[in-house]
């Protein structure tokens, strides 16, 4: 088998990237919503720590800032699930329209 | 001494890793989402640690796979699993969503396969056990200001998510 480089590396990262905006686009639940967000951001991290080893460290500085975001973001995520939950009854996006018209 | 990074381990975690990724957003049952995930995200971190990132790998199975993924089930467990089952799991627009999706993921490996004579070919040299305090000095020295903005980001994402999560302010 041939040697292992950055492109492997970066056509797995795409497949997660793919398969996470497929969720994102066409899952009702809010919760698998989140989820396949974590997964583009782990798409992501996937590039920047292949791209630092060919380069340097600054690849990895830059992945840990993202799980720093992915943490704040299903927090805040979460929180507002559980804020729309006790109102609505409800976790699908389709029926999330209070701010319409 | 053989080095552990082989192409078997490559392909082996690079195809558990999208498996369970295809496993999280086909399941009905967002417990059985969760854990797939965690699967992800444990592939995820063993591929960090054949790309010699070991301090991001730890980070990855402490926080990902320990801290959000808790948080995760523990909002699951708070909803309604029962409703979830019952109902569409996938809305109206998912054929032509699926076919943007892919389109996507397609034009990713073109660029990349167009792209490909600019990277480099050969790694750069990272001394393994050097790591964590290389990205400690780079943390504290080069990136001390996003360091104490991801702070900041972090306090406020607390206040808002006891703000939006508590029933009465």
């Amino acid at each position: 088998m041939a040697e292992i480089g950055t492109l492997h590396y970066l056509v797995v990262a795409a497949a997660l990237f793919a398969v996470g905006t497929i969720g994102v686009v066409t899952r009702r639940n809010v919760v698998i919503i989140l989820m396949s967000i974590e997964l583009i951001l782990n798409a992501v991290n996937l590039n920047l720590v292949a791209f630092s080893r060919m380069w340097n460290l600054h690849g990895q500085v830059f992945s840990i800032f993202v799980i720093t975001d992915a943490a704040a973001e299903a927090a805040v995520g979460l929180g507002i699930l559980i804020a729309f939950f006790r109102n609505k009854e409800t976790v699908n996006v389709d029926e999330v329209d209070l701010l319409k018209w | 001494m053989t080095p552990v990074a082989t192409p078997f381990f490559f392909y082996m975690l690079s195809a558990v890793a999208i498996l369970s990724a295809i496993l999280v957003i086909t399941r009905r049952n967002p417990v059985h989402s969760a854990l797939s995930l965690i699967f992800t995200l444990l592939s995820l971190a063993g591929l960090y640690l054949m790309l010699y990132a070991p301090f991001v790998a730890g980070v990855q199975i402490i926080l990902y796979a320990g801290g959000i993924m808790v948080l995760f089930l523990f909002v699951i467990m708070l909803i309604n699993i029962e409703r979830a089952q019952r109902e569409m799991a996938f809305n109206q627009q998912w054929p032509i969503g699926i076919l943007a999706s892919l389109v996507l993921g397609m034009l990713f490996v073109y660029v990349y396969k167009r792209g490909a004579s600019i990277l480099p070919s050969t790694p750069t040299l990272m001394p393994e056990p050097q790591n964590t305090q290389q990205v400690g000095l780079a943390l504290f020295s080069n990136y001390l200001l996003p360091f104490e903005v991801a702070s900041l980001l972090l306090l406020v994402a607390i206040v808002g998510a006891v703000v939006m999560a508590k029933k009465r302010i």
